[in-house]
């Protein structure tokens, strides 16, 4: 379609000013819509706007200059002379000294300030005042009163901030810290964020902290992935192994620049992030051989079922503890929740786990054991801290009540003994406390307990910013602690000296304790077994009447009876049933006022609750029974009566 | 001026004492009983000093006076008797 106006001008008249008027309308062209073209197009649907009302704002930050500064030292030459005075000339000081002298006051001011003096010299004189009159009678330790102050924070430097993941300590003498970040939310990729982890260098002064520059890290890590956790080799203070978000591991070393110096090949890596990775006292010194970094040189799949193991049936491991001085076992906890002692020496995988806890509703987020109690760890996990000990299986034998917010790393305090410099011939007492350890909260607290204090409660909450705290590690000599929180930021907190200083009564009382939590536990088990002993050789007894009694169809643990009743065969299930009968007889008398009908059943109850319960758990994997609840839905129901004959037997 | 005199030299003749200097509000000292460097130095040192401890003594309860001010470290012990125009210094060692 081509729109043309055609029209003729004289010659004459070129370049002559052009004289516009008015023109009505003109339909030059006009073209009908075609209906066919609308088959190409399909209505679009949904549409999506966006609209904005809100008041425009705009967001600054604003720091103010930092005002640098220097210690200087002033000289006190002779000063307060009056201007005529001239301090060089001595006949001139000496006139002015004369006329001080001869000034009213002076002679009435000094003779009343000798006469105090007077007293205090002979006071000194006649006896010390200030000796020490028992010898014998250790000075008591002050009851001073625990505090935290944050010495030193550091800040994320790549933006946008990603949380804390993991801290260490570098080895020689500490003074350094290995931070690594990473966003861990389940496949999230959020665009531009930058996949480096820091080193930031900390110096120590005595039992001052100075850091060099808190501002610029040493060193920075540059991986492809983000790193996960990140943990100094403890005998070289410059290598480090890290565990990255893909799944692989690399080594690194901190002379040697920016990229990792060796990295697990792809195929045979983890599948998910890797969460914790240790270095261990053998002789390549990892766990995984650096010499050909192509695979692991022992892969421990955690599967707990006896069945085969398969990698599908693993469960995901969360932390990983282990103590240089028992080369030959380590500790994992699973997110499921357990933890699991295994030996490394073990044949089969069955023979390398040796002993399953149950610890946990959530994942085991630290595992740590006591470093003077190397039978007791702690374990931190959903919303409490428990401590442990190896010889009872069944339950920790300490635990902290549930809090509000969940707890998400924790840590015991480490000790650290005499520890004699030689060639300064000075002697560190530098001793921590053993039952003092740490824990952070979501809700941005770290708690420090005390367990020879309070158990109930943590004995110093320290508030150290308000998003939720990550990680925690101690420093070794047991004042510091770095915590790094959800924003990138790692706090350094020092504690105040009767947390970190220990009394010589201390391991006695802490000994004590733990002997004495864990007979309790000991004899709480064994009565939970005594229980369960029984109750087996009574299900067995009736299982017995039943079969005799019963005729009709058997499949599957139902048969009929003479009633012509649906009974299951399994022990479990029918008291399982009848439980669920009391409950929902309990539940429909809790509308009703009476309490008195509810105590009484709920005892009954709670024991046959615990006696259930005891019971499947031993019989689990093999158990035929199918799970008892929703089965009952779908049968006839037997009311009270039934109940009532159990009761009896 | 004699009593101050015989005052004066009868503190210095105490057992231990090894000296004795009066300064006045400016931190000039007016009568000493030690070299000049080191007077002038004690002057300077402990007039700011027991200006401090006044201080604090009068920020704690603003009808508190500062009276005496005792120094005790390892080698000597320092004692201030401060006035208000005048300071009184004595550095006495240990008899044990």
């Amino acid at each position: 379609m081509d729109v043309t106006y055609a029209y003729q001008k004289k010659r004459s008249e070129f370049g002559k000013q052009c004289l516009f008027s008015d023109k009505g309308p003109e339909l030059i062209d006009n073209f009908a819509s075609n209906k066919k073209f609308l088959h190409n197009y399909i209505i679009k649907d949904p549409v999506s706007r966006t609209t904005l009302c809100a008041p425009i704002q705009a967001e600054h930050h604003l720091n103010t200059t930092r005002a640098e500064y220097v210690n200087g030292a002033m000289n006190h030459v002779e000063g307060g002379w009056p201007k005529d005075v001239n301090t060089a000339d001595e006949e001139q000081t000496k006139r002015y000294r004369r006329k001080v002298e001869k000034d009213e006051g002076f002679h009435h001011t000094v003779m009343q300030l000798c006469r105090n003096m007077e007293n205090c010299i002979l006071q000194n004189n006649a006896i010390n005042i200030y000796q020490q009159y028992f010898s014998d009678v250790e000075p008591t330790p002050l009851v001073e009163r625990s505090s935290a102050r944050t010495v030193n924070v550091y800040q994320d430097q790549s933006i946008p901030t990603r949380p804390v993941t993991h801290i260490s300590w570098s080895p020689d003498n500490q003074t350094k810290l290995a931070i690594s970040h990473c966003d861990l939310t389940f496949q999230a990729k959020v665009p531009d964020q930058s996949t480096r982890s820091y080193i930031w260098q900390v110096e120590r002064i005595s039992s001052f902290l100075i850091s060099e520059n808190p501002n610029t890290p040493l060193h920075t890590l540059r991986p492809e992935h983000p790193i996960v956790c990140l943990e100094y080799n403890q005998k070289d203070p410059n290598s480090l192994v890290s565990g990255q978000f893909n799944g692989q591991v690399a080594v690194w070393d901190t002379r040697k620049g920016h990229e990792p110096v060796e990295l697990s090949v792809i195929e045979n890596s983890y599948r998910d992030p890797v969460h914790n990775v240790l270095w261990i006292n053998s002789k390549s010194g990892t766990e995984w051989d650096t010499r050909k970094m192509s695979e692991p040189t022992e892969t421990l799949i955690l599967d707990i079922s006896k069945e085969d193991q398969s990698m599908s049936n693993a469960l995901g491991a969360s932390c990983l503890e282990y103590e240089t001085t028992i080369p030959t076992r380590f500790m994992v906890g699973t997110e499921q929740g357990k933890v699991i002692s295994c030996n490394r020496k073990g044949k089969t995988p069955m023979e390398k786990m040796t002993f399953k806890f149950s610890a946990h509703f959530g994942p085991v987020l630290a595992l740590q054991r006591n470093p003077a109690f190397l039978k007791n760890f702690l374990t931190v996990g959903d919303w409490t801290a428990r401590i442990w000990s190896e010889d009872c299986r069944e339950s920790s034998i300490m635990w902290t009540s549930f809090h509000r917010a969940l707890l998400t790393d924790g840590a015991w305090s480490p000790t650290r003994f005499t520890y004699p410099n030689l060639l300064y011939r000075i002697f560190y007492h530098v001793l921590s406390r053993l039952s003092v350890f740490f824990t952070t909260r979501s809700d941005g607290i770290l708690d420090v307990w005390d367990i020879l204090q309070q158990q109930k409660q943590a004995c110093l909450g320290v508030k150290v910013c308000d998003e939720p705290l990550r990680c925690l590690r101690t420093h070794e000599m047991g004042r510091l602690v770095a915590v790094g929180n959800q924003k990138g930021t790692t706090y350094l907190v020092e504690f105040s000296e009767n947390l970190s200083m220990i009394n010589k009564n201390d391991k006695m009382l802490l000994t004590a304790m733990f002997e004495r939590e864990s007979k309790r536990e000991k004899i709480l088990e064994a009565r939970n077994r005594e229980i369960r002993l029984k109750q087996r050789a009574k299900s067995s007894h009736m299982n017995l009447n039943m079969d005799e009694g019963g005729e009709g169809e058997v499949y599957q643990g139902i048969k009929k009876s003479e009633d012509g009743e649906i009974m299951f065969t399994d022990n479990n299930v029918v008291q399982a049933e009848a439980e669920f009968y009391l409950c929902i007889e309990q539940e429909t008398k809790a509308n009703l006022p009476p309490e008195e009908a509810e105590e009484e059943e709920e005892e009954g109850e709670d024991l046959q609750h615990d006696q259930l319960l005891d019971d499947t758990e031993g019989e689990s994997p093999g158990s035929s029974a199918p799970s008892p609840e929703p089965d009952k839905d779908g049968k006839k129901k037997k009311g009270k009566g039934k109940g009532g004959k159990q009761k009896e037997k | 001026s004699n009593e101050v005199e015989e005052t004066m030299k009868r503190i210095q003749s105490h057992k231990g004492v090894v000296g004795t200097i009066v300064v006045n509000s400016e931190g000039i000292p007016i009568k000493t009983t030690l070299d000049n460097t080191t007077t002038v130095q004690y002057a300077g040192l402990i007039s700011s000093l027991a200006d401090k401890a006044r201080s604090v003594v009068r920020d704690l309860d603003p009808s508190n006076d500062l009276t005496f001010l005792r120094i005790r470290s390892k080698k000597h012990e320092i004692m201030v008797a401060p006035d208000k125009e005048f300071i009184l210094i004595v550095v006495q060692s240990p008899t044990d």
